[in-house]
């Protein structure tokens, strides 16, 4: 099997190769410190403004996409493969790219430094065909500040450049030259192991499980990462050395999504996105949940096994995943095991994950015509907030009557966690007797000790975690969502 | 670049970077080239102390680490430690025997790179005697220790006022500070130059104060530092004190080690060692008549200062100026206590107190609507200030006359245009028949004085330079933060010169051009730097109208510029001919400029005087939507109506009100600075310090500039300022939150303090659900 010593990534239609590099070394650092793209700018260092936002270019079934990715918090060699674009490729033999123009008639900026990013992230949606509406802008702008405009300069000036695209398709310099970046980037995919460094430092990217297996018995402490959108952090933040980093992403087979009657098995280096994508499909309330986690730049990084494999209680498809009753997959040299999700989460920071093991996929079954599905996220801020509960509840319905509950939180716990008393009073309950719901709603407060801290106070929790299983219970009993909700209705997500 | 335009004053013409915002060829601090050798310096501290006496510094694994050159310390200092704007001092630039708040500097790495200086800096010792800090107002009120002295101002008899009133109303008000989140955070780059002379390249709202932060710490005269700043990501006020402590760092650095010294915050340092805006408790009575006519106010305003003065004084004096907002209030005792904490010293945010001021007054008309049942708009139009037509002008509670009053109008036009009406009723009905849910709408108008109210910073310069190919360079002492003075500054000298927008190039800010400036605040940017411009621009057409009347025979006085021509009756020539003809002739091509606002007085210890030189005026209407089983909350519609005077530039007024008021909304909404008993900032990464997103904008949201405006004295081509005012008509938002709660019980004041967070909201409902069940409030 070969071995690659460097990575390789498209600029401009040229190969950049790099095979000297520290393996914690940040794609926002290389771009600003070695190859002097000034342009690409830090805001914050951990992913949450995007002034660093930079278009990731790669192949998905042989079609040229662009995604939005924080380079801040990006590992340099996980970009192997791809294309970069940075603002400063945009124009090109200084005409200006049809949003940068859009951007100046606007008047979009004003201090400018989160203009860069902005463009970034507007250019991967303009680079996406289709008809974007000014909730997809919005959308797409989930994972970049603007102090200065109020951002509806911005979102108009998007809607401008987009409307321009002739029959909804891009037409810049970029779509143009699509079929030959199609190819380089295709000529890249060598299927090669990528290994930079010595025993003692370095950043590996194996291709086979075996070749991983190979490298954790050799190095058991080596940093495992998927879409290093927390791992990042490790680096920016906490400073801390990470001279063994081992990257999932090139790992075949992890990042498909299986589809039987049964239900999904998602690959653990599956994207948010992709993964949410998908799971929308089982309800509207799993599409409105996968939108605000984290950004669009998060989502087309993190990945759905790296937000349940770290074990945070405050990962936000957790609690949904348990209440849909999924089962999570782990593979290790001592072969596969499977276990409930929820049974995974030991304790805060401890999971049931044994040396040399990872995530590989997590099942997650369809919910049936006797379910009724709902997840509610509850954080200061819409839009890329961590929440300070997150509610997941599948009820299991024979006529009015429940049969059974899962009703799984987080925020309310040391871990992901469901409702046992809540869980139990609910079963014989009616949808339609408000009565009826009341020991479960009592039964609640009882079931979690939450912790204070800057997002909320324990009894905020509590009060939040009880007004929201009533919301689900009024809503089930047939009160529609407009009246329920102030943002994400369902009606408006299914549509 | 932008085209010729015949008039550019008034135009709505692009920012003059906007091309290059876009592109990324704007370049900020950290983006220019860094000479070979350049050093990188990071801010070492104490991480588990807020308060208490240095016991020892141990820095030998910091000097160990591979890759430092220097640590220094306050020994280090040749000149004063000490980089506080106030003239009580109290800002060590590094801590020596106490730590006065989390997050303080003690030391400071110097290595080769900034990995390396970061790395090095978490790897001292510091022993620190702690002792519990005091955080909170209650704690500090009980320590009774102020940074200032407690000011009031007093107008007619409160007493009275109170004891006689039919109704009176006691509540308090409880009011978040604010992070600037400037997305460029604080940076400063100091290259040695010869003889011990210094050049620093800021981040700053305040050139001439990092100069002279420099020379004062460095032990250098004022002329041996030069400061220069072409443009800041963002200020807001955060840089107007605050860039100083790390342009004096860098400059030490680059003085100890000769070489060029960057220092650039890592943004969660950032957040936990610069000011942020002043946090309040207002504790208030007022007394009212059955229709809402204010009778008297008794307000008494707790700041939280943190660990020093800084611009304390001046920012708590201007919530005071505008505790009244748009009100003619008979009676008014308006006190206020500044008050230390052990926590980072309060600083400026745009507003600068006068936000807290206007958020106290809005909710007190709320509280009288609320309590009376009457609509609040029918209470602040029966309080407004008398008209500008009126014969008999109201007066403030600092004796300023209010002579030009044109809020009555604008809220007219406004509570047509939003339909203020008809939703009022709408929403009444929605609420009746929404059990979960419940909206709110309110109509709140402001008020805001223009000018800083410390008298000698009301000047500004200028140097205009135009060159014998007839371009024209201009220099003035404002710094651009993304405000767009520069391109207002440049729409001046056009026009002065009759030529084209293109002609004139915009130079970085620099105090060698233009030396004791005042900081870019207070709203006064282009108001004192574009009158100063006008002055020096006007200087040089006198002169080169004296050399067109030579050539074309005539008198200066008829020499026309205008469409890039100087012309005289029915002979021409362009602009550069002109120009190149002067400097044959051995006519100065270059002059500066000075301007010092006229009229203002303030005696600020009998706290009388004017000390505005005239006011901005607007009026916001918002509607939202609330969850009472949640406290979740949408803002749903805003509209904005919005006094700007003529308009220098309608394009960059437009983004100034419309980001004002969103970044006004998330002070109210989602921004809650967080400290934990130990006196740490909790809050201080984007991950868990919320400013609004696209997505909290209003989904319907119409802002406009008020077509009445105008400016009655002669200001810049009788513009109004636009920078911080806007700000202030987010607090419609609050109001209509508070609205939307008090649905629930009626005559009952719902206790919601601000930021109006999730929890705030639900447990401001459940209070007044419990109020409404006959509970005390």
């Amino acid at each position: 099997m070969t071995v690659r010593r460097s990575i390789r990534y498209l600029s401009q239609g040229r190969v950049i190769e790099v095979d000297d590099f520290a393996p914690s070394t940040t794609l926002l650092d290389h771009l600003r410190l070695v190859r002097r793209r000034t342009g690409v700018k830090e805001g914050c260092g951990e992913g949450d403004c995007g002034a660093c936002t930079v278009a990731l270019g790669r192949l998905v079934d042989g079609r040229l996409v662009y995604e939005p990715v924080n380079a801040c918090i990006r590992l340099l060699g996980t970009v192997d493969g791809c294309e970069i674009v940075t603002v400063e490729d945009l124009a090109e033999g200084g005409t200006l790219h049809p949003l940068q123009a859009a951007m100046v008639r606007r008047h979009a900026s004003q201090c400018g430094f989160c203009t860069p990013g902005i463009v970034m992230s507007l250019f991967t949606l303009y680079a996406t065909p289709g008809r974007h509406d000014r909730a997809a802008v919005i959308d797409r702008l989930s994972g970049n500040l603007c102090r200065c405009t109020g951002y509806r300069p911005i979102v108009d000036a998007a809607l401008e450049a987009l409307s321009e695209r002739l029959d909804d398709v891009p037409d810049d310099l970029f779509a143009v030259h699509a079929a030959s970046t199609t190819l380089a980037l295709s000529a890249l995919a060598d299927g090669a192991s990528v290994f930079v460094g010595d025993e003692a430092r370095f950043f590996a990217a194996p291709t086979r499980l075996d070749t991983l297996a190979d490298i954790l018995a050799a190095c058991p402490d080596a940093t495992l990462v998927a879409g290093a959108t927390d791992v990042g952090l490790w680096i920016t933040k906490q400073g801390r050395d990470l001279p063994r980093i081992v990257h999932l992403g090139r790992i075949e087979g992890l990042d498909r999504i299986e589809e039987d009657e049964a239900g999904l098995a998602i690959g653990a280096t599956v994207g948010l996105a992709a993964a949410g994508e998908r799971l929308a499909a089982f309800d509207p309330d799993l599409a409105a949940l996968f939108r605000r986690i984290g950004s669009v730049q998060v989502r087309a990084t993190g990945t759905l096994g790296g937000n349940i494999a770290n074990g945070s209680p405050i990962g936000d498809s957790p609690p949904a995943l348990i209440a849909l009753d999924a089962t999570l997959e782990l593979w290790g040299p001592e072969g596969v095991r499977q276990m409930p999700l929820e049974s995974y989460f030991l304790a805060y920071g401890k999971q049931d994950r044994r040396p040399g093991e990872i995530v590989a996929r997590v099942r997650v079954p369809r919910l049936g015509p006797e379910h009724a599905f709902r997840t509610y996220k509850i954080a200061k801020r819409h839009d890329q907030d961590i929440s300070s509960v997150m509610a997941a509840f599948r009820l299991t319905l024979d006529g009015d009557r429940i049969t059974e509950a899962r009703l799984a939180f987080g925020g309310m716990a040391a871990t992901p966690k469901r409702a046992a008393g809540a869980e139990a009073a609910l079963v014989g309950a009616s949808v339609r007797s408000a009565a009826s719901w009341r020991p479960a709603l009592d039964a609640l407060r009882l079931d979690f000790t939450p912790l204070s801290d800057m997002r909320a106070s324990a009894d905020y929790r509590t009060e939040a975690a009880v007004g929201l299983l009533g919301r689900a219970l009024a809503e089930i009993a047939g009160t529609p969502s407009s009246k329920t909700r102030v943002h994400g209705l369902r009606e408006e997500v299914s549509a | 670049m932008t085209a010729p335009h015949l008039s550019p004053l008034g135009a709505a013409l692009a920012h003059d970077s906007a091309e290059r915002h876009v592109t990324g060829a704007a370049l900020y601090v950290d983006d220019l080239p860094e000479p070979e050798g350049t050093v990188h310096v990071a801010p070492g501290w104490c991480r588990d102390a807020a308060r208490g006496r240095i016991v020892s510094v141990d820095l030998d694994r910091v000097r160990a680490h591979p890759g430092v050159v220097a640590v220094l310390t306050a020994a280090d200092l040749p000149g004063v430690n000490d980089c506080s704007p106030s003239p009580a001092g109290g800002d060590p630039v590094f801590a020596e025997r106490e730590i006065l708040f989390h997050g303080q500097v003690v030391f400071a790495v110097v290595a080769t790179t900034r990995a390396a200086a970061r790395a090095a800096a978490r790897l001292a010792t510091i022993t620190v005697d702690v002792e519990t800090p005091v955080i909170g107002i209650a704690a500090a009120l009980e320590r009774g220790d102020d940074v200032l002295a407690p000011y009031e101002f007093v107008k007619g008899d409160v007493d009275a006022g109170l004891a006689e009133a039919p109704f009176v109303h006691t509540d308090r008000l409880v009011i978040g500070g604010q992070e600037h989140f400037y997305l460029e955070g604080q940076i400063a780059f100091a290259e040695p130059r010869e003889d011990g002379e210094i050049l620093v390249r800021s981040s700053t709202q305040h050139p001439t104060e990092v100069s002279h932060v420099v020379a004062r710490v460095l032990g250098l005269p004022e002329a041996a530092v030069v400061c220069e700043c072409r443009r800041m990501g963002g200020g807001f006020g955060g840089k107007e004190s605050q860039a100083s402590q790390w342009a004096a760092i860098a400059a030490l650095a680059a003085r100890v080690t000769g070489k060029p010294a960057k220092l650039r915050l890592d943004r969660d340092d950032d957040m936990v060692m610069t000011g942020k805006r002043h946090d309040f408790r207002v504790d208030w009575s007022v007394g009212f008549e059955p229709d809402g006519r204010i009778h008297a106010v008794d307000a008494d305003f707790l700041a939280r200062c943190g660990a020093s003065a800084d611009l304390s004084q001046g920012v708590v004096d201007r919530t005071m100026f505008h505790a009244d907002n748009a009100y003619d209030l008979p009676a008014a005792r308006i006190h206020t206590r500044r008050l230390r904490t052990d926590t980072v010293s309060a600083t400026a945010f745009r507003g600068f107190g006068g936000p807290q001021g206007m958020l106290f007054c809005e909710r007190m008309i709320d509280a009288i609507a609320i309590r009376l049942g009457l609509d609040p708009l029918d209470v602040r139009r029966r309080n407004f200030y008398p008209p500008v037509e009126a014969p008999v002008h109201g007066t403030t509670p600092y004796g300023q006359v209010v002579d030009d009053c044109v809020i009555g109008g604008i809220v007219d036009e406004l509570e047509r245009s939003s339909d203020y009406r008809a939703r009022v009723d709408e929403i009444a009905a929605f609420n009746a028949a929404s059990p979960i849910l419940k909206r709110g709408i309110a109509l709140t108008p402001i008020k805001f004085g223009i000018s800083f109210t410390l008298a000698h910073l009301n000047q500004a310069g200028a140097l205009v330079n135009v060159y014998a190919d007839g371009s024209i360079a201009v220099n003035h002492g404002g710094t651009e933060m993304g405000q767009g003075l520069y391109v207002k500054v440049a729409q001046v000298v056009a026009e002065v010169f009759g030529v084209g927008l293109d002609r004139v190039r915009i130079a970085a800010t620099s105090t060698a051009k233009v030396p004791n400036t005042a900081p870019t605040a207070a709203s006064s940017g282009s108001d004192l730097n574009g009158m100063a411009a006008k002055a020096a621009a006007e200087t040089i057409r006198d002169r080169l109208a004296e050399v067109a009347a030579v050539l074309f025979g005539g008198a200066p006085d008829d020499v026309v510029f205008a469409g890039g021509e100087v012309r005289l009756g029915d002979r021409s020539a362009s602009f550069a001919e002109i120009a190149k003809k002067a400097h044959l002739a051995r006519v100065s091509l270059s002059s500066t400029g000075f301007y010092a606002t006229p009229g203002i007085t303030w005696d600020r210890e009998a706290a009388h005087g004017r000390p505005f030189y005239y006011y901005s005026y607007g009026a916001a209407c918002s509607e939202v939507v609330i969850d009472t089983l949640t406290g979740e909350m949408r803002v749903t519609r805003a509209d904005i109506l919005h006094d700007v005077g003529r308009s220098l530039n309608p394009a960059i007024d437009l983004g100034q009100i419309e980001g004002g008021f969103v970044q006004g909304m998330g002070w109210l909404t989602t921004e809650e600075l967080v400290w934990d008993e130990k006196g740490r900032l909790r809050t201080h990464a984007p991950s868990t310090y919320k400013i609004p997103t696209a997505h909290d904008v209003p989904a319907d949201f119409r802002v406009a500039l008020w077509a009445g405006g105008d400016n009655r004295v002669p200001t810049i081509g009788r513009s109004k300022a636009v920078g911080e005012p806007p700000l202030m008509l987010a607090i419609s938002v609050h109001s209509a939150i508070l609205r939307a709660i008090a649905a629930l019980a009626p005559g009952v004041v719902p206790p919601l303090p601000a930021p109006a967070t999730p929890e705030a909201i639900l447990a401001a409902v459940k209070a007044v659900r419990h109020a409404g069940e006959g509970h005390p409030a």
